[in-house]
C-alpha cells in the first residue's frame, strides 16, 4: 500500500475534523469578557413604583443574581419557574431588568406566573442592554458583593446551572 | 438595456443605504464619514453575517444608536471600538485584531497557499526529472568529452 496514496484520504479526514468542529461550535456562543469587571453603572425606575429608582449601588454588600427578561421572549417564560424556585429556596436577592417591554405586559406576567424579584428596573429603550453586552433574552448575572460581575449565562438558564454553577459560587462568594 | 436591471439593483441599494444613514444626521461632513465607516466595520452580535449598518435587527439599531452618541459626544473611533469590544469581544470586529488566537485565521490562508506552492514546486522538478528524456546542451558537451577520452584510451592501447 503506497503511503501517498493515503494523502486524499488524510486530507479528507483533516476537512471533516474542521467540519465536525463548526458544527458542534455553536457561533452564538460569544465568550463573555465582563467577568471580573464592574456592573455597569445604571439608573432606571422600578417596574411596581416608577418613583422608586434602581441602581446598580443596589448590587453592593451582597451577591445578587441580575437576570434581563421580557414578556415578549418565549425563553424567558421558560426560564421563569426556575428564578421563582431559586427565590424561594434562596435568600440571594434577584433584581431583574424589564428589556425592552410594555410596562403593563409585564405586571401582568409577574401577577401570573410569580415574582422572584427583589426588584424590578424598566427599562423599555433597552438602554443598559448594550452595556451589559446583552444579545438575546434572556441573560443572568451573579455580582459579587463588590459589584463586581463573576457570573454571565446568556440564555436561560438550567436547573443544571443553578445547582452546579450558581448554588457553589454563591456560597463561595458570600465568604468573600 | 442589458444592464438596465443591475443599474436599477444598484440604484436601489444605494438609496437603502442613504436612507439608514439620513436617520442619523450629523453637522460635520467628518463625523458622518466616521460614522458610515463604523457601522460598516462593526458586526451585529445576533446575524453575524452582517453588518450594524446593514442588519435590521434590533441589536443593531441600539448598537448604531450607542455609536451615534459615542460620534456625537466627541469619543475617538479607537475608543468606540473598544467599548463594543469589551463587552461583546472581537466579534464584534469584522478585522479581527491580529494575536495570539487569531494567528490562524490570519496566518492560515497564506500558510496553505505556501504549502501548496511548495507541493506543486515538488511536483513539477519530479516530472521535469522522469519524464524528459532530452538532455541538455551541457550534459551533451560532456558526453561528448567521455566519448573523446575513451576513444583517446582506445587509440593508445
Amino acid at each position: 500500500m503506497n503511503v501517498r496514496a493515503l494523502l486524499p484520504l488524510l486530507g479528507f479526514l483533516v476537512l471533516v475534523g474542521f467540519l465536525g468542529f463548526g458544527l458542534y461550535n455553536d457561533p452564538k456562543k460569544i465568550p463573555s469578557p465582563l467577568i471580573g469587571k464592574a456592573a455597569a453603572a445604571f439608573d432606571l425606575p422600578d417596574i411596581n413604583n416608577p418613583d422608586k429608582r434602581i441602581t446598580n449601588k443596589d448590587f453592593l454588600g451582597k451577591v445578587s443574581l441580575f437576570n434581563f427578561w421580557a414578556t415578549w421572549c418565549p425563553t424567558c417564560r421558560e426560564e421563569h419557574p426556575l428564578l421563582v424556585d431559586f427565590a424561594k429556596r434562596t435568600n440571594v436577592p434577584v433584581y431583574g431588568v424589564n428589556h425592552k417591554d410594555d410596562r403593563k405586559e409585564a405586571l401582568r406576567w409577574l401577577q401570573a406566573y410569580g415574582d422572584p424579584y427583589l426588584a424590578n428596573a424598566f427599562d423599555p429603550q433597552g438602554t443598559i442592554g448594550i452595556d451589559y453586552g446583552v444579545i438575546a433574552l434572556p441573560e443572568t448575572f451573579l455580582i459579587d458583593k463588590k459589584g463586581v460581575i463573576r457570573f454571565k449565562k446568556a440564555g436561560p438558564i438550567t436547573s443544571k446551572d443553578i445547582e452546579e454553577i450558581l448554588l457553589p459560587l454563591i456560597k463561595k462568594l458570600e465568604q468573600e | 438595456m442589458k444592464y438596465f436591471s443591475l443599474i436599477a439593483f444598484l440604484l436601489v441599494c444605494s438609496v437603502n443605504a442613504n436612507a439608514a444613514l439620513n436617520l442619523y444626521p450629523f453637522d460635520d461632513e467628518v463625523k458622518k464619514e466616521r460614522f458610515a465607516n463604523l457601522i460598516d466595520e462593526l458586526r451585529c452580535t445576533v446575524c453575524q453575517n452582517q453588518t450594524i449598518g446593514a442588519s435590521n435587527a434590533p441589536l443593531a439599531k441600539d448598537l448604531r444608536d450607542r455609536v451615534y452618541r459615542m460620534i456625537q459626544e466627541g469619543r475617538s473611533d479607537e475608543q468606540i471600538k473598544n467599548f463594543l469590544v469589551e463587552r461583546f469581544t472581537d466579534f464584534v470586529l469584522y478585522k479581527p485584531p491580529v494575536k495570539s488566537s487569531t494567528y490562524l485565521l490570519w496566518l492560515g490562508p497564506s500558510a496553505l497557499f505556501f504549502i501548496a506552492i511548495i507541493f506543486l514546486l515538488i511536483n513539477i522538478r519530479k516530472r521535469s526529472v522522469t519524464e524528459s528524456d532530452e538532455i541538455d546542451p551541457e550534459q551533451h558537451k560532456r558526453v561528448q568529452e567521455l566519448l573523446k577520452e575513451q576513444q583517446k584510451d582506445n587509440n593508445h592501447a
